[in-house]
């Protein structure tokens, strides 16, 4: 058995990063004065220098994390693959597997706290484990292939590698057993039960086993609702708006874009927050299962609740409130179906059902509500 | 919570099943259990066809039309005529190595 011990190493000692026939971990780093802060230290083993990795998380770290909760920041959120040393592993240690999202990289270090383990990080270009799994780059290719880039049969002596049971979508147990030797065992889904996972002679408990979606968790969701749907929409959505009230035989009068608009702003903003925020967050109470029926009826009473306390500035005639109420109900409907992407329950060919059947009704519905800003408009112009 | 009912293209071919209980450690859901050393579905509407059961299960009694639940990536696709994809699982971004 060869000894492990730390040591320090100089950038000359490491072998040239990347499209080598050798890639791990400490390989992706030129220098060693670059590794990022979470590296304490280098591990010599058999099969090369392997970063030590911290188990605390820092304050930078949790900033960097609400960060992602909230904007852009998640789609370049990434640690380099290849194999990390948590404590002081040896040849019996346990490997983990996790993704290169640093997220869920964190939640892996920061549950294998007081443990030695090795974490063997996957080339997931930046997603989670789940996610990934489901695209298949959280796969058996690429679990086979980081197995041999790490040259992981020289560093431990058995031949047991414990996976996130939410990357089962992508792996295939049978397929990584027969090409690389190693046998795949489905650790619980959440990082946070590792420890307990262990402890019970890597036995996962059913409630490990099993996907939540509380209140909690689709809250934190929101925000990545929210924030592409105004801007996905909205601005368009202002300016024509804007357009329609400004709009004169005469010019465009901004004063009537702002006075007859803004009631329509705010309609537009509400469609939004009751799609992307209140059914998410109040989805098992909201009746029927369908995403795009929870919506709709989530943006009927917003926009009820909307028209009795917005003042209309005596605008709404019935056309107007014919609008009203066909096209906020149905972009609340269309904003919510959207969550079916970030909900840990909705199945493919379920999402296709609502599809085939909303998707005329929101093209239709866009259609008439078009035609009947434009009656209004041609009877505010006394044409009709 | 649930989704929409009988719509997971989830089969099972109980005749192929050894009782190995690999389905039953994977899946999220909790869609299957043992009974009598084999596998059966307790409740197919939980299905939310992520495909573990099936990539795992050795002797190929499991079978499901795999795919996201993604309304963004099924619109994506049929605007584009291709496969689901709502851009959000790095599928856009360059490799960055090689």
């Amino acid at each position: 058995m060869a000894e492990l011990k730390f040591i320090k190493v100089g950038a000359q000692e490491r072998e040239p990063a990347c499209c080598g026939p050798v890639q791990s971990a400490q390989q992706s780093h030129a220098r060693e004065e670059e590794w990022p802060a979470w590296v304490t230290g280098t591990l010599m083993t058999d099969a090369g220098v392997i970063p030590v990795i911290s188990t605390d998380l820092t304050a930078s770290d949790h900033w960097e994390h609400l960060k992602c909760r909230t904007s852009s920041f998640r789609n370049d959120y990434s640690v380099a693959p290849g194999l990390y040393a948590v404590g002081t592993p040896d040849r019996n240690t346990d490997v983990f597997v996790s993704a290169n999202y640093k997220l869920s990289f964190d939640a892996l270090r920061k549950a294998l706290k007081g443990l030695s383990a090795w974490v063997l990080v996957l080339d997931t270009k930046g997603i989670n484990v789940w996610c990934a799994a489901g695209k298949g780059t959280f796969g058996t290719e690429e679990l086979v292939r980081r197995i041999s880039f790490a040259k992981l049969d020289r560093i431990v002596d058995h031949r047991k590698i414990i996976v996130p049971q939410l990357g089962a979508p992508g792996i295939s147990a049978p397929g990584v057993k027969k090409v690389s030797g190693f046998k795949v065992c489905y650790g619980p889904v959440r990082a946070e039960d590792v420890g307990a996972y262990i402890a019970a002679g890597y036995e996962a408990t059913l409630e490990m086993r099993r996907v939540k979606f509380s209140f909690v968790d689709r809250l934190v969701l929101t925000p990545m609702e929210i924030n592409p749907a105004m801007k996905k929409y909205y601005p368009a959505y202002a300016l024509i708006m804007l357009a329609i009230f400004g709009l004169q035989p005469t010019g465009i009068f901004f004063r009537d874009a702002f006075s007859g608009g803004l009631p329509f702003l705010l309609l537009g903003l509400t469609a939004i927050l009751a799609g992307a925020l209140v059914t998410p967050v109040l989805l098992p109470f909201i009746p029927f299962r369908s995403f795009a029926v929870k919506g709709w009826i989530t943006g009927v009473l917003a926009v009820f609740l909307c028209m009795n306390f917005i003042p209309m500035a005596g605008r709404v005639n019935s056309v107007l409130l014919f609008f009203t109420y066909l096209f906020f109900p149905l972009a609340s409907s269309y904003v919510a179906l959207q969550f079916t992407g970030s909900t840990t329950f909705t199945g493919m060919s379920g999402v296709r059902k609502e599809l085939k059947i909303t998707i005329p009704l929101y093209i239709s519905g866009s259609v008439v509500s078009l035609i009947l800003l434009l009656v209004y408009k041609l009877g505010e112009w006394r044409f009709i | 919570m649930k989704y929409l009912s009988n719509t997971a293209s989830l089969e099972f071919f109980p005749d192929r099943c050894v009782g190995c209980g690999m389905c039953v450690e994977v899946c999220p859901h909790g869609v299957f259990t043992m009974e009598d050393r084999k596998a059966v579905i307790v409740d197919k509407d939980r299905c939310m066809e992520c495909g573990a059961c099936a990539g795992n299960c050795a002797f190929g009694a499991l079978k499901v039309d795999k795919g996201v639940g993604c309304a963004a990536a099924l619109i994506n696709g049929m605007i584009s005529g291709g496969e689901p994809s709502c851009g959000c699982s790095g599928e856009n971004k360059k490799s960055d190595c090689c």
